[in-house]
């Protein structure tokens, strides 16, 4: 087989890996599974869990 | 049921980190002193050409290694709400490491080495490292397997592959056949050695020096400026083309040598395509700050943090076109290299070091705050003055140099010696040793106002996990 051939398949093989990792991440039906990771780093001190997730969401939303 | 997370670990990498950095750069300061007065190469122990890579050992492997150390395993345990696994473990991989250092600093003076850049350790140490290095792996995983929360957070991606890659590179480019205790030669032979090499050197820069400072970056961005990383998605596109494109880069260091064109080819082109996902992770997390800069006029660790992603940004443009062959071609050898280098090593690497333990050192002692904000704030000016005197000098003393050497004369000869070129460097070599003072100078600072947080502080170990209720958990 052509060496040139096999190029071309890593080449594409690549190009749509990284098109899959780009619509996984920003697929709609993930979007508040990865919100609520960016937030739940915020929330491991000492306070109220709760409060704290009400206040990130309203300053989204604001 | 373990109630508190494991903090002693943390909290002695972190004062190590610190005597590291201080110890690394002095070698650093006294080895620029010496490109300037070749008198001070008292011993043959005290030699440049011994202390250089006890230099880069001590700054990469020393500080930057410790402070990797004590971040990720402060992160892995707050974000998966888990005590670290295997705190016996743990502590072998501090005393292991630092015993390690310990086994660098007398050997690289002593003259042992086995000649790779980055990569001097002799063969019983590399064991060593080895042993040490799959112990972080198994605490850091195991911590994660452990974890209470749903999601694996950012930050410990960028750890994990730091650290999994980290174990590849070791193992594969320190494979040598030992001759005897303190001598081994390489497994690799001519240009594969040379390749294998720069594999290992290329990546040691991408997943020792970036990756694991990103996972700080993911971390201690949001905690300081309390507010959730500018886009999580982003953050997730950022770690897989960054891991992915790092890996092929290293034919860069080899242009125009022995390396077949077309690998020197591929070398360029991933690392043109990193600019990309270098620069996503950078917007990504000065964007972090988005709606609240204010903060940056009256937080110095703030001001630490973002000004080492501006230096991240200024270093990962700047890799990217001197890796363009024509470009390297005037670049490479010259003191440019050198100020890529601590462009972004004092700009990108310590800086934010250096604002993670701010945030980090106090809480170890159970304060929130360090002993002198304001000191932190002069630390903060006086490392941005000593970094752009170091780099703006070695910027302008590499071009200069490049150029003079390539210069020919009409008859075809070429129009300066080298000894020219050398002594035309000698009012930058001045510069850059100012620079290196200045930054040096702020670790005493530092150090100064470390001491004053922890003296007459009691250790802190009885930082609480969250015990969260059943319904609290969804």
């Amino acid at each position: 087989m052509d060496i040139n051939l096999i190029r071309e398949i890593v080449m594409l093989l690549a190009f749509v890996s990284f098109a899959g990792i780009v619509w996984w991440a920003y697929g709609p039906s993930r979007r508040s599974r990865f919100d609520r990771a960016a937030t739940s780093v915020l929330e491991d001190e000492e306070q109220d869990v709760a409060t704290r997730a009400g206040i990130r969401n309203d300053e989204r939303k604001g | 049921m373990e109630t508190t997370y494991n903090y002693k670990v943390v909290r002695q990498f972190a004062i190590m980190t610190l005597i590291w950095g201080i110890v690394g750069m002095l070698v650093g300061v006294i080895i620029a002193a010496q490109l300037i007065w070749p008198e001070l190469n008292a011993a043959s122990f005290l030699s440049y050409g011994r202390l250089r890579p006890l230099h880069t050992n001590a700054v990469i492997f020393a500080f930057g290694g410790c402070a990797l150390f004590a971040t990720s395993y402060y992160v892995v345990q707050r974000t998966c709400q888990a005590r670290l696994f295997g705190s016996g473990l743990a502590a072998f991989t501090f005393w292991g490491w630092q015993l390690v250092i310990l086994l660098a600093a007398i050997t690289l003076p002593l003259g042992y080495t086995s000649g790779k850049e980055y990569a001097e350790l002799e063969w019983p140490i590399d064991i060593l490292i080895t042993l040490v290095w799959v112990s972080y792996a198994v605490v850091f995983f195991g911590t994660i397997v452990k974890r209470k929360t749903p999601h694996i957070y950012v930050a410990n991606w960028f750890f994990g592959a730091f650290i999994l890659t980290v174990a590849v590179l070791h193992v594969v480019n320190s494979a040598a056949m030992p001759v005897s205790f303190w001598k081994s030669y390489s497994a690799y032979a001519g240009v594969q050695d040379a390749m294998v090499q720069w594999w290992y050197g290329h990546n040691a820069v991408g997943f020792f020096l970036t990756a694991g400072f990103l996972g700080m970056m993911y971390y201690f961005i949001p905690k300081q400026a309390e507010r959730p990383v500018y886009s999580y998605r982003l953050s997730v596109v950022h770690f897989w083309a960054l891991i992915f494109t790092y890996m092929w880069a290293g034919p860069h260091h080899l242009h125009y040598t022995a390396l077949p064109d077309w690998a020197q080819s591929v070398g360029m082109l991933f690392s043109l395509i990193l600019l990309a996902p270098s620069w996503g992770g950078m917007i990504n997390g000065i964007m972090t700050l988005s709606g609240a800069w204010h903060k940056l006029r009256t937080d110095p660790i703030l001001k630490f943090l973002i000004t080492s992603l501006s230096f991240y940004g200024m270093s990962t443009f700047e890799g990217p076109m001197m890796s363009i062959k024509t470009v390297n071609a005037l670049s490479h050898y010259t003191d440019w290299t050198v100020g890529h280098v601590h462009s972004g090593a004092l700009g990108w690497v310590a800086m934010i070091s250096i604002g993670s333990l701010y945030y980090l050192i106090p809480r170890m002692y159970g304060r929130t705050e360090m002993y002198s904000t304001r000191l932190i704030t002069l630390h903060f000016w006086v490392s941005t003055i000593g970094v752009v005197l170091y780099i703006a000098a070695m910027w302008i003393a590499g071009v200069m140099q490049g150029l003079m050497w390539r210069a020919v004369n009409s008859d075809g000869t070429l129009t300066y010696s080298f000894v020219e070129s050398v002594k035309a460097t000698y009012p930058f070599y001045m510069i850059r040793l100012l620079g290196g003072v200045v930054f040096f100078a702020g670790m005493l600072i530092m150090a100064y106002n470390v001491w004053k947080t922890v003296a007459g502080s009691k250790a802190y170990n009885e930082a609480p996990i969250p015990q969260l209720k059943p319904a609290a958990a969804h």
